[in-house]
């Protein structure tokens, strides 16, 4: 490898965006494609699916083999709200590989007793959330029930264009949630991007249930192509 | 894989800079139970020094010495370990699994 493309590559993994280097193992020939050159490229189905799975692997192209390693970012959770439903999220999430923090300034909900290994933190969104680096690589969820607490990290959430942005709430409680961020200068397609009511319709019914609603739509907006994403 | 190693690229890239010959070995086919997924990297410079790992532990003596041999002619090397085979046996890839590593010098 040139040290000019493994110095992109760190450079790449140290702004947490994506990166593949393909490698043709018999000649030793390599480049590196940064996730926003992907759609130029001449393998970008391949690269597109290669990073949608965060999976290395071998492909063949006019009988050459290629290795197409894949540098991807650590997904995070952050989750606003330490209620019950999260208590069972933070977990589940971090069992899948996500970073996870909880944010809620109630500090009687946000304690470390109640989220024992988790990044805990009890500050208002507008001071917990600017250090937490969200990113695309970031999953949000809002689950307060309080637009205090929820609307504000929303909002944050479409500026850093998380890829997966849920929260909790009635159908009609969303409306009324649609309502006051559109006051505040969301557009349409922007609303339209949360999931709400969260988490797929599996009938979840106990706080871990809907954990695992949460855990599975945000897996699908992951990993599925984006037309088929829930 | 999610990026959850420790920043051995960073390592080696920093190595390369510090003037030591430097070689990066990549998992790049798995069959079986391999300990290490595809896209593991092992790094290696000319003092036998070396961070990450493509076995777990089982073939990384012996990818450090092929690793030695690259770092001085410049050519890459496939390498195969398995439990078919005599030396990858004696080396310990025990677990049943079969893979493939590719060696190549940075710079």
């Amino acid at each position: 490898m040139k040290l000019a493309t493994l110095a992109e590559v760190n450079a790449e993994r140290a702004a947490r965006r994506p990166i593949i280097v393909i490698t043709d193992t018999a000649s030793g020939e390599q480049r590196a494609v940064k996730a926003a050159d992907f759609a130029g490229d001449p393998l970008h189905a391949e690269l597109d699916k290669h990073l949608r799975m965060g999976k290395s692997g071998m492909i063949e192209v006019d009988g050459k083999k290629l290795f197409l390693n894949v540098y991807a970012p650590t997904a995070k959770l952050v989750i606003i709200g330490a209620v019950h439903i999260s208590q069972a999220l933070a977990p589940l999430a971090r069992s899948l590989g996500y970073d996870v923090t909880v944010v809620d300034p109630r500090t009687a909900f946000a304690s470390p007793e109640r989220f024992p290994d988790v990044n805990v933190v009890a500050e208002w969104p507008d001071v917990a959330l600017p250090p937490l680096k969200v990113d695309h690589y970031t999953a949000f969820v809002a689950v307060t029930h309080d637009p205090k607490v929820d609307d504000p990290a929303l909002l944050h959430a479409f500026e850093r264009d998380c890829f997966y942005i849920g929260a909790l709430g009635s159908r009609k409680t969303h409306a009324k949630r649609g309502d006051r961020l559109k006051a505040q200068g969301i557009s349409d397609a922007q609303f339209a991007r949360i999931h709400a009511p969260i988490g797929l319709n599996i009938g979840a019914v106990s706080p871990s249930e809907i954990a695992v609603a949460i855990m599975a739509e945000i897996t699908a907006t992951l990993r599925l192509p984006k037309e088929r994403a829930a | 894989m999610l990026d959850r190693d420790e920043d051995i690229l960073k390592a080696a890239e920093d190595w390369q800079k510090a003037g030591h010959g430097v070689a990066l070995a990549t998992v790049v086919e798995t069959w079986g139970s391999a300990p290490r997924p595809a896209g593991s990297n092992l790094v290696i410079n000319d003092d036998g020094t070396f961070l990450g790992s493509v076995s777990g532990g089982c073939v990384e003596g012996a990818v450090v010495t092929e690793a030695l041999d690259v770092i001085s002619s410049g050519t890459p090397k496939m390498l195969e370990f398995g439990v078919a085979d005599e030396t990858a046996w004696n080396v310990g890839l025990s677990c049943g699994g079969t893979i493939r590593v590719f060696v190549e010098k940075v710079g």
